[in-house]
């Protein structure tokens, strides 16, 4: 069993698993952090970053001036922003049978792997990951799409070149891998082969191992997976989440007696606690509107964007901000908005009560009805009509590179009233912010990342118990700006397996059963002989029959009939001889009885030494030597036929046969 | 007794010993117990029974075997002991065998009744009080209850094991009250009979090896010390001495607790002189022998002792900063010394002298600090007061919670681990922090504490009861902050960190939790309150947000904040610190004046704590003649009056009164000094002639207010308006230029107004008076009688004891009627 290892995100991960004969891609993430070398895309011409020097080597010379911009010291691509996908080289995708999806944030590279890898299998995810999935896609090509940038720079991904350049591009990995974006025709073949499941669903894969999602807590519709055997579990938990938010919670009960736990995407920022967090937006917020300002929060169509949205929505009457506009905008903003209101079986108990009174199960309906809550596809059309100052801005991307955010940075930055506030955990703010500077804006980062963190991670594998644990490399000490917290990696015995991008992870195994059917009628004639107390043994001659993975005990033909000559020799073609068996075994032999019962026939001068494994009976007159051990015995004797047989006799006398 | 009570006790009597009757609150039992105790206490019990024969009859009826309650049984012990605690009537109850049936063998002990707890402890109750004199020791001993009483210590119920021990104490002393010849020697044969008895048992119980049975050996020793302190006491320690110290051979120490009680107890005894019979030695030994978790209670209990000997006082100081140096150890970037212990004690501590355990480490340190807290205001403190490490190690234990620390070693890594985010240190830490800022430290070390402070009261992580202890504690340390001694102003470098603070303040004053919107506000009030006056406080205030917020957030949907938003909002605008407000809310709109909004809240918030609020805000500018006072005092006094006087909160009322005091002191020119020896002017400000002073009250329609106020259904408001008035009277008293024949027609129609106000009927309005007519009106009302009127409890009719066995008498008429109804 091995797992290839095609992405060193821990929260983004892609992994192969191979198991029994199937070949499982687990998740499927995309690194978008590769953008954050990029210029932003702004959607209107902005003189500011027109304008920005080109940048030049320490010679002077100034070849890549068109492809790399400098800004306040910091050197980016003038292209259009390109990703990281995951390993493609480590193992053949084609091979891939299934792909595995947890959350919709961890399928953004799905369409690179389905549409360029000669992939023919099935995707399998729930339907609300699917359709948010779509979204979050749909939002990202649309936002890259609608800026179309004539250059596409790629001198500088030389490794000779690249060596040159100043960090971080000089550190970035795989350059040359680095692709576009994709299509909306790509994503749209890309989930025609998904497959959609529910929670608890078994899925047989060629009848060798069964796959099953559960609820993780974390996102609409996120899961964990279970791959078994009969014999043996794998759980791969990624993304999972023990807080009460809005989706249905973790089910960790069926994690129990895992052989292998592969654990990946816990939270990114280990020491910000999401409820202090939530707080220090809402604080944050308030006093920028209250002193007039503005407020920018680059986010997700999806996601933490509900809960945020729920606590304004407790929040801003008392706070005396009943007046501010809230603004949503994004490509997807309506459909987001929409769908997380009609997935109820996927939400937490208390929302899907609100189903059945009837009530919408996020607030934020009641916010869009008192008109307090807009939401716009773009900054074009309504929104301009619109637009009233101060206002909180909730916009994508949270890279800052391309989206609408891109021009409220622009618009608001050169304000000390206003404030951005990062709330997504994925990229760090002080990069995403670098090409914007100088920036007079208040930049304020609570990062809300309700996934697990090593505490509540510490507790579940207490819980659940698992064999073996398979982690990214990142989680097994701690973070390198904080080398003295020890409570921030985790702690398991025996230690965590760790892996790291492009590596091959031997699972620390062995499948030793496998589990085979008996049909009744050979079952029924069987005959049972007990060798030892509750042990019974019999003899089997049967067909073993393999198909679909599954193995089945089928009675032998039966002897050859003697009429439809034609038919018999086609039979007797098909079943392989059948020879009469002799009998098997049992039993072990007494050193000393049989030393005796060998005196009684004539045998002297014996010797008994004993081995590691057992005794050795010497026959010094007749050179011959009996090695008797737990599992075998042998004689030998030097060509003498008819003194082996004796002796075979002799110790077939000790041993029970059938 | 009353001839009234005496006629109605043999009917309860009667009810209390039928069974088919039951008492359905025992309160009135307790009620009727106390009244039988005030009767015997002031007179003979033996008359009293003589007197009134079903009493006796009661206590004789209860002992028929028969159905009777568990509670009228206890009560009925109970009171026989109130009886028999004098002498005489200890003999006539005894001639009749009362006593030995009720509390020997043959009594309720036996029987099925004594499975209930109430009828135990009223044996026990009832022992206590009848053992007052020779004879009920005789009784005692001849009935067998000490040894009941000894196997009643080990109880199932918590209250009757207790009150065992303490009869024991009681009987012990009573006994050796009766020794002519001074104090007994240590032997066993000096010692009265059932002394003897008690304290043999008491040895026997200290050498048992079941914790239990010394848990209860020593409560009782410790009660004793406490409570006698006569010279036997000191021989029974002397006695018992050896078998104490001997526990402290055991390991583990069986009832350390306990046994740190009962030492203590001995310690702070005055009948003892410590010095004499190895008292400070077994302290000592107690202290090293004992874990650092049990030690801590008597270290300070040493450290708090007047007269200790040095060498033992080092050593519990020792103890209580164990835990602190092993922190203090764990985090060291270095070696060295932390200087929180001397260097051997110092060498000896390890980090892993904490326990291993989140639980055990968390609760060692917050008893820990607790104690120090209590030690540092303390005279006796040990000097030298260990300040800079100890501020070290409250700072080291902040950071270790808050993430922020990063201790080298692993021990150190281990502890934060075990700390992060431990709310309950925090909290012990925060508090014992600003306790330190009664001392001062080293510059590096306070810039370490106001560093740790911010970063508290900036973490999004800080619970809000935190942060509002990290609130208090800077707020004390920045008091404590100034270098030259007598000056109030901010230093140079609190005025730098007000300057970090503000920004903080600011955006916890927009924080979604209220209780934190509170606390930011209280700490504003506070500050401003200190340094309002101050060129640097005035400058950062007013160059940040926080004014405007805080205006805000008088409209703020929690009304405690709205509170605590007007009190700030009073206190900024007394030092000239509000700004104009043009929020996003009414941007461009008529400015409100302060005055105006808060007169809005008093008339319209539905909550009584912003209106509370409000009230005194108003009394403070009248009191400090805020700037919007004094421009029409009157307008302002007779608004705020005429809203006051309808308010449903009575709080608000009362304090409608304190602002009309404090008015017509000023109109009469009276100064108030709450401080007796405070230094008044020579000569009080010039008043207007009384007439024109009382025309002044009459305009602002005091009398009015404070004459409804004085029928109010609330007494605290009725009182106060009693005082004002009878404040008034006295200070017009003197006057004879308003002296006016009494039966003017309108004085008439006052009074009769009044008559129907004190009806209940307060629909008429008085109109305006005139000042002779009000002094007319004053002069007529008995205001001292209902001054005394009010100054009785209010259930003063019902509390006789005619009216309890009245009542008494009554529910049980009324179940009994119950009952027939129903069948």
């Amino acid at each position: 069993m091995e797992l290839y290892c095609l992405s060193g995100h821990p929260t983004l991960p892609c992994n192969v698993l191979k198991f029994k004969s199937t070949t499982i891609m687990l998740d499927c993430g995309l690194d978008m952090t590769s953008t954050l070398n990029f210029l932003p895309l702004p959607l209107v011409q902005s003189p500011r970053l027109s304008n920005l020097p080109g940048w030049s080597l320490k010679d002077g010379s100034a070849f890549l001036d068109k492809e790399l911009k400098e800004c306040s010291g910091h050197v980016f691509v003038d292209s259009v922003p390109e990703f990281c996908l995951p390993e493609t080289e480590l193992i053949d995708l084609s091979t891939v049978d299934v792909i595995l999806i947890s959350n919709y944030h961890c399928m953004m590279a799905l369409p690179y792997i389905t549409e360029h890898t000669g992939f023919t299998g099935t995707v399998y995810a729930t339907e609300p990951t699917v359709q948010i999935g779509r979204l979050l896609m749909e939002e990202l090509v649309n936002f890259i799409e609608r800026v179309p940038k004539a250059q596409s720079a790629s001198l500088w991904k030389n490794k000779d070149i690249q060596r040159l350049l100043p960090s971080p591009l000089k550190d970035a990995v795989e350059v040359s891998t680095w692709r576009r974006c994709y299509t909306m025709q790509e994503v749209n073949s890309a989930l025609s082969k998904i497959q959609l499941v529910g929670y608890s669903q078994k899925i047989e894969l060629f009848g060798a191992v069964q796959v099953t999602p559960l609820s993780s807590g974390y996102a609409l519709g996120s899961s964990n997976w279970i791959i078994q055997s009969h014999y043996e579990k794998v759980s791969y938990v990624s993304g999972s989440s023990l807080l009460t938010t809005h989706p249905q919670p973790m089910d960790q009960a069926s994690l129990k007696n895992s052989d292998v736990l592969i654990l990946t995407g816990l939270t990114q920022i280990p020491t910000a606690n999401p409820d202090g967090m939530v707080g220090e937006f809402c604080s944050n917020l308030a006093l920028t509107v209250r002193n007039g300002g503005n407020v920018l929060v680059p986010c997700y169509p999806s996601g933490v964007i509900y809960d945020l949205l729920e606590c304004l929505y407790q929040y801003i009457d008392s706070a005396g901000l009943s007046n501010i506009p809230f603004y949503f905008i994004s490509p997807v903003a309506n459909s987001s908005l929409e769908f997380s209101q009609i997935f109820a079986e996927w939400l937490c108990h208390n929302k899907q009560t609100k189903v059945y009174l009837p009530e919408p199960p996020f607030p934020h309906a009641e916010l869009i009805q008192t008109n307090k809550l807009k939401h716009y596809p773009s900054l074009h059309g309504d929104f301009s009509s619109d637009f009233r100052q101060p206002c909180v801005v909730f916009t994508g991307h949270p890279s800052l590179r391309f989206g609408d955010v891109v021009h409220f940075m622009e618009l608001w930055g050169k304000s000390s009233l206003n404030t951005v506030i990062f709330t997504e955990p994925d990229f760090s703010y002080l990069e995403a912010l670098a090409p914007y500077q100088p920036l007079a804006m208040k930049c304020i980062y609570c990062p809300i990342d309700t996934r697990l963190n090593f505490i509540q991670v510490s507790k579940l594998l207490k819980e659940v118990q698992p064999l073996h644990v398979v982690c990214p490399e990142q989680y097994t000490q701690p973070p390198p700006a904080q080398s003295h917290r020890m409570d921030l990696m985790i702690d398991c015995q025996p230690p965590a397996m760790s892996y790291r991008r492009a590596e091959v992870l031997a699972l620390p195994f062995k499948r030793r059963y496998e589990k085979i059917e008996i049909m009744p009628e050979l079952a029924d004639a069987l005959v049972p002989m007990e060798i030892k107390p509750g042990i019974s043994l019999a003899t089997v001659s049967a067909v073993l029959h393999t198909k679909d993975n599954k193995h089945v005990l089928q009675p032998p033909p039966r002897p050859a009939q003697p009429s439809g000559g034609k038919k018999r020799k086609r039979a007797s073609e098909d079943i392989p001889d059948c020879k009469v068996l002799k009998p098997l075994l049992s039993g072990s032999i007494p050193v000393e009885q049989f030393v005796q019962t060998l005196e009684k026939h004539g045998f002297s001068d014996i010797k008994v030494e004993d081995t590691a494994k057992g005794h050795i009976v010497l026959l010094q007159e007749a050179e011959t030597l009996i090695q008797i051990e737990e599992d075998s015995t042998h004689i030998i004797c030097d060509n003498d036929e008819m003194l082996r047989v004796r002796l075979r006799d002799l110790v077939l006398k000790f041993l029970q046969k059938f | 007794m009353d001839p009234e009570c005496s006629q109605l006790l043999p009917a309860l009597c009667a009810v209390l010993a039928d069974p088919r009757q039951p008492m359905a609150d025992d309160t009135c039992l307790e009620k009727l117990l106390d009244w039988f105790k005030t009767i015997t206490e002031a007179g003979s019990s033996l008359l009293l029974l003589q007197e009134n024969p079903c009493l006796v009859e009661l206590l004789c009826h209860v002992l028929k075997p028969q159905d009777l309650s568990s509670r009228v049984l206890s009560f009925s012990l109970r009171l026989t002991g109130v009886f028999a605690a004098q002498e005489d009537c200890f003999q006539y109850l005894q001639q009749g065998e009362l006593l030995p049936r009720l509390f020997g063998e043959a009594g309720p002990l036996g029987g099925a009744a004594w499975t209930a707890p109430t009828v135990r402890s009223g044996w026990i109750q009832g022992l206590r009080s009848l053992a007052q004199h020779p004879s009920a020791l005789h009784f005692l001993a001849d009935c067998g209850a000490v040894d009941t009483i000894f196997s009643l210590q080990g109880d199932s119920s918590l209250f009757v094991a207790s009150a065992a021990g303490q009869l024991l104490v009681h009987i012990l002393s009573l006994s050796m009250r009766g020794l002519a010849e001074g104090p007994p020697g240590l032997q066993a044969d000096d010692w009265p009979p059932c002394a003897q008895k008690i304290v043999g048992h008491i040895e026997e119980s200290l050498r048992s090896t079941a914790t239990p049975q010394i848990t209860q050996a020593l409560n009782v020793l410790t009660t004793t010390f406490s409570h006698c302190h006569d010279p036997w006491t000191q021989v029974l320690w002397v006695r018992l001495h050896p078998l104490v110290a001997a526990l402290l051979e055991k390991d583990p120490v069986p009832a350390a607790h306990s046994l740190v009680d009962l030492l203590l107890s001995v310690a702070r005894s005055p009948g003892l002189s410590s010095s004499s019979c190895g008292l400070w030695e077994t302290l000592a030994q107690t202290v090293s022998h004992l874990s650092p978790t049990q030690a801590g209670l008597l270290a300070l209990g040493i450290l708090k002792l007047q007269d200790c000997p040095q060498a033992l006082r080092a050593q519990a100081f020792a103890v209580l900063l164990q835990p602190l140096a092993c922190v203090l150890k764990a985090t060291a970037q270095g070696p060295g010394p932390s200087g929180l212990l001397d260097s051997t004690a110092a060498d000896s501590v390890t980090a892993d002298m904490l326990p291993p355990s989140k639980a055990a480490c968390v609760g060692l340190l917050c008893r820990t600090l607790a104690h120090l807290e209590l030690l540092l205001p303390l005279p006796q403190r040990p000097c030298p007061w260990p300040q800079v490490p100890l501020l070290g190690a409250a700072v080291t234990l902040l950071q270790l919670c808050g993430g922020s620390g990063s201790p080298a070693s692993d021990a150190g890594r281990q502890l934060c681990a075990l700390l992060l985010g431990c709310v309950r240190v925090q909290r012990a830490a925060l508090d014992f922090l600003g306790t330190l800022s009664q001392e001062t430290g080293p510059p590096e070390l306070v810039t370490q504490v106001f560093a740790v402070l911010l970063e508290y009261l900036r973490s999004p992580d800080s619970s809000p009861t935190v942060l509002k202890k990290a609130f208090q504690a800077t707020f004390r340390w920045l008091l404590s902050s100034p270098r030259t001694p007598g000056c109030s102003d901010l230093d140079s470098d609190a005025v730098l960190f007000l300057r970090e603070l503000l920004p903080v303040l600011q955006k916890r004053l927009c924080s979604p939790c209220w209780e934190v919107r509170d606390s930011s506000l209280e700490f504003l009030t506070q500050m401003t309150r200190r340094w309002g006056g101050q060129a640097g406080f005035r400058h950062a205030l007013l160059a940040s947000e926080v004014p405007r917020l805080t205006e805000q957030l008088l409209r703020d949907p929690e009304s405690y904040v709205r509170a605590s938003a007007v009190t700030a909002m009073g206190q900024l605008s007394s030092q000239g610190l509000c700004v104009p407000s043009a929020g996003p809310e009414h941007p461009g709109g008529q400015q409100k004046s302060l005055l105006g909004e808060l007169l809005h809240i008093l008339s319209a918030d539905s909550e009584g704590f912003p209106r509370r609020a409000v009230m005194q805000v108003f009394t403070q500018w009248l009191r400090d003649s805020h700037a919007d006072v004094v421009g029409d005092t009157e307008q302002f006094v007779a608004g705020v009056l005429q809203v006051a006087g309808q308010d449903l909160d009575w709080e608000v009322r009362a304090q409608g009164l304190e602002l009309a005091l404090v008015f017509l002191e000023q109109t009469l020119g009276l100064s108030r000094s709450h401080c007796p020896y405070a230094v008044t002017p020579p000569v009080a400000a010039p008043a207007g002639p009384l007439t024109q002073a009382l025309q002044s009250l009459c305009r602002v329609r005091l009398f009015e207010f404070a004459f409804r106020a004085l029928f109010d259904c609330d007494r605290p408001v009725a009182q106060k308006s009693c005082d004002l008035l009878l404040l008034l009277r006295a200070k017009t008293a003197s006057s004879s230029s308003l002296q006016e024949p009494r039966s003017s027609p309108d004085v008439a129609s006052v009074e009769a107004a009044l008559q129907r106000w004190r009806a209940g009927d307060q629909a008429q309005p008085l109109g305006d008076l005139e000042p002779e007519v009000v002094l007319a009106v004053l002069r007529s009302m008995d205001l001292e009688g209902l001054r005394g009127a009010l100054a009785e409890s209010s259930d003063h009719v019902e509390k006789s004891p005619q009216s309890l066995l009245q009542d008494m008498l009554a529910t049980v008429g009324i179940r009994g009627e119950n009952e027939a109804d129903c069948y």
